[in-house]
């Protein structure tokens, strides 16, 4: 009921129909990572699964907002089935790993923003490695790079209300992984795949 | 709920212009065999399915009266103003001028004209968020492009919503002795701009060459503006006897809204080809974005207004 409004809500405002340009929506495990500009991100990529795969897959939340108050509690964990982290250093990485690495490890999909946090401009900061460990530790998932385009000028940052302004999200084809490629090249090569789709 | 007959009739009439533009396609599609023809007969079925559900949403708004009414136009502004702005450079400096645009000014406009306030109505956009919108701006402290950045958003907001809503207005206008019957003239309007829509558009693909504005808009020709204008002003002036016009002044006030709309549709088509884009969105299969549709409605409808406003009203 209430993922309903909220997809209403999102289409109404935003649009954000998925276009799958490399890939398509199928069942299999998958680790999407996109560009981070604005706090719709998460809501708007969640929005953009076909329903079946919205209840496998697990959007990356970062506690400090998603956890802040009540309400948004409740949305991150009961509707987009949020798995929260803490960014600001206040527990043990390893125990921040394990909850994303538990949703993997169930066989589940994840929604990575691997900037870390919104970045400032139109092209995305440099990505934290995360994605990297995720993708040695889990061979078998896809790497699938999402592009969203117009998220930070709807919400940007500080603002209190999003404006109706379409944005979209794009699809890319899955990142191959390379033997014996080193973690900076990987990174790299992801965050080009993200900046491709731009175009 | 109750219909009136006479509109029962009026919409009778385009369902049964409709079937015929559906069998015509049907035949066309059929008879179509190089590539590009069938394209053209793709986008032509295209355009007439979408008219099938553009005249049923019209037909229940009208059935379901002034409310619902103002509330499809509201919507319509809503979502032309979403498409002016996704297309246009803004800034998260403009947030607060935009945020107030669309959750204040649009709601306002459609409100003030329920409430029947004509006074309000015709500043509310032109002189407030004229004036507002640059102040909640300029607080943000950013002055790169300032009057460019203000200027776009003015001019989405005069467009999409202020010059959108000239069209439901129409029901504030009082004329003696038409009392009661002014989604008549609602519909007067829409059927003409709409009419010279498709009408130049079959005019242009069957006899057109020379296009009046080859780089605003190479689909937009003499022989579409001329014969399609004239045939749509035959037709408009034909409903004289829905409007509070005599058949001459019927013809005139279809002939000022053809013109107009013609206007409307070439100055849009240069903002949006200015942004780089060739429709405004993809919202309706065949006819592009929902300003792609009312473009020639927002230059007919104020003036439509005003003149009969003038002219006609107490």
């Amino acid at each position: 009921m209430i993922d309903h409004l909220l997809i209403g809500l999102t289409r109404f405002l935003v649009g954000g129909h998925p276009e799958w340009v490399g890939s398509a929506p199928e069942d299999r495990q998958r680790i999407y990572f996109a560009n981070h500009a604005s706090h719709l991100d998460t809501v708007l990529l969640w929005a953009a699964l076909p329903p079946r795969l919205r209840r496998v897959t697990h959007p990356v939340a970062a506690a400090d907002y998603w956890g802040r108050t009540r309400l948004r509690r409740a949305v991150a964990t009961g509707v987009l089935n949020a798995v929260q982290v803490d960014r600001t250093g206040g527990t043990d990485p390893r125990q921040r790993a394990a909850a994303v690495e538990g949703a993997l490890a169930a066989g589940h999909s994840l929604v990575i923003f691997p900037e870390g946090t919104r970045g400032p401009g139109p092209e995305p900061a440099p990505f934290k490695s995360g994605l990297f460990h995720l993708s040695q530790q889990f061979p078998d998932a896809e790497l699938i790079p999402v592009w969203l385009s117009n998220p930070a000028r709807a919400f940007p940052r500080g603002a209190y209300l999003p404006v109706p302004i379409s944005c979209r999200v794009r699809f890319g084809a899955a990142l191959d992984r390379r033997a014996g490629e080193g973690k900076d090249d990987f990174l790299t090569r992801a965050r080009n795949a993200v900046v491709e789709l731009s175009r | 709920m109750n219909v009136d007959p006479v509109m029962l009739r009026l919409f009778g009439g385009l369902v049964a212009l409709l079937t015929v533009a559906s069998i015509t396609g049907r035949l066309l599609a059929a008879r179509a065999v190089t590539e590009g023809a069938r394209a053209t007969v793709d986008n032509l079925n295209a355009r007439v399915r979408a008219w099938w559900l553009m005249v049923a949403i019209f037909a229940a708004a009208f059935a379901l009266g002034r409310g619902v009414t103002l509330a499809l136009f509201a919507l319509t502004s809503f979502y032309c103003l979403r498409e002016f702005l996704s297309l246009t450079e803004t800034r998260a400096a403009d947030h607060r001028a935009l945020a107030v645009a669309f959750y204040l000014f649009l709601p306002l406009q459609y409100l003030l004209i329920w409430y029947d306030w004509q006074s309000l109505f015709s500043i509310a956009i032109p002189v407030y968020a004229f004036l507002a919108l640059p102040v909640l701006a300029v607080l943000k402290g950013e002055t790169e492009d300032f009057l460019g950045r203000t200027a776009r958003v003015q001019w989405a907001l005069m467009l999409c919503v202020y010059c959108v809503s000239h069209a439901p207005a129409l029901l504030l206008l009082r004329i003696p002795g038409y009392e009661g019957r002014s989604l008549f003239l609602l519909f007067f309007l829409v059927f003409t701009v709409q009419a010279s829509d498709v009408l130049q558009y079959v005019f242009g693909k069957l006899f057109g060459r020379r296009p009046v504005a080859p780089k605003v808009s190479p689909s937009k020709t003499w022989a579409g503006l001329v014969g399609g204008g004239l045939a749509a002003t035959l037709a408009g002036g034909g409903l004289w006897f829905i409007t509070p016009f005599t058949f001459p002044q019927a013809l005139g006030m279809a002939g000022a809204i053809v013109v107009a709309g013609f206007c409307g549709g070439l100055v849009l088509s240069a903002i949006k080809r200015s942004m780089g884009a060739k429709d405004w969105g993809a919202m309706i299969s065949g006819h592009g974005g929902a300003l792609d549709r009312m473009d020639s409605v927002s230059f007919a409808a104020p003036l439509f207004f005003h003149l009969t406003n003038y002219f006609f009203a107490a």
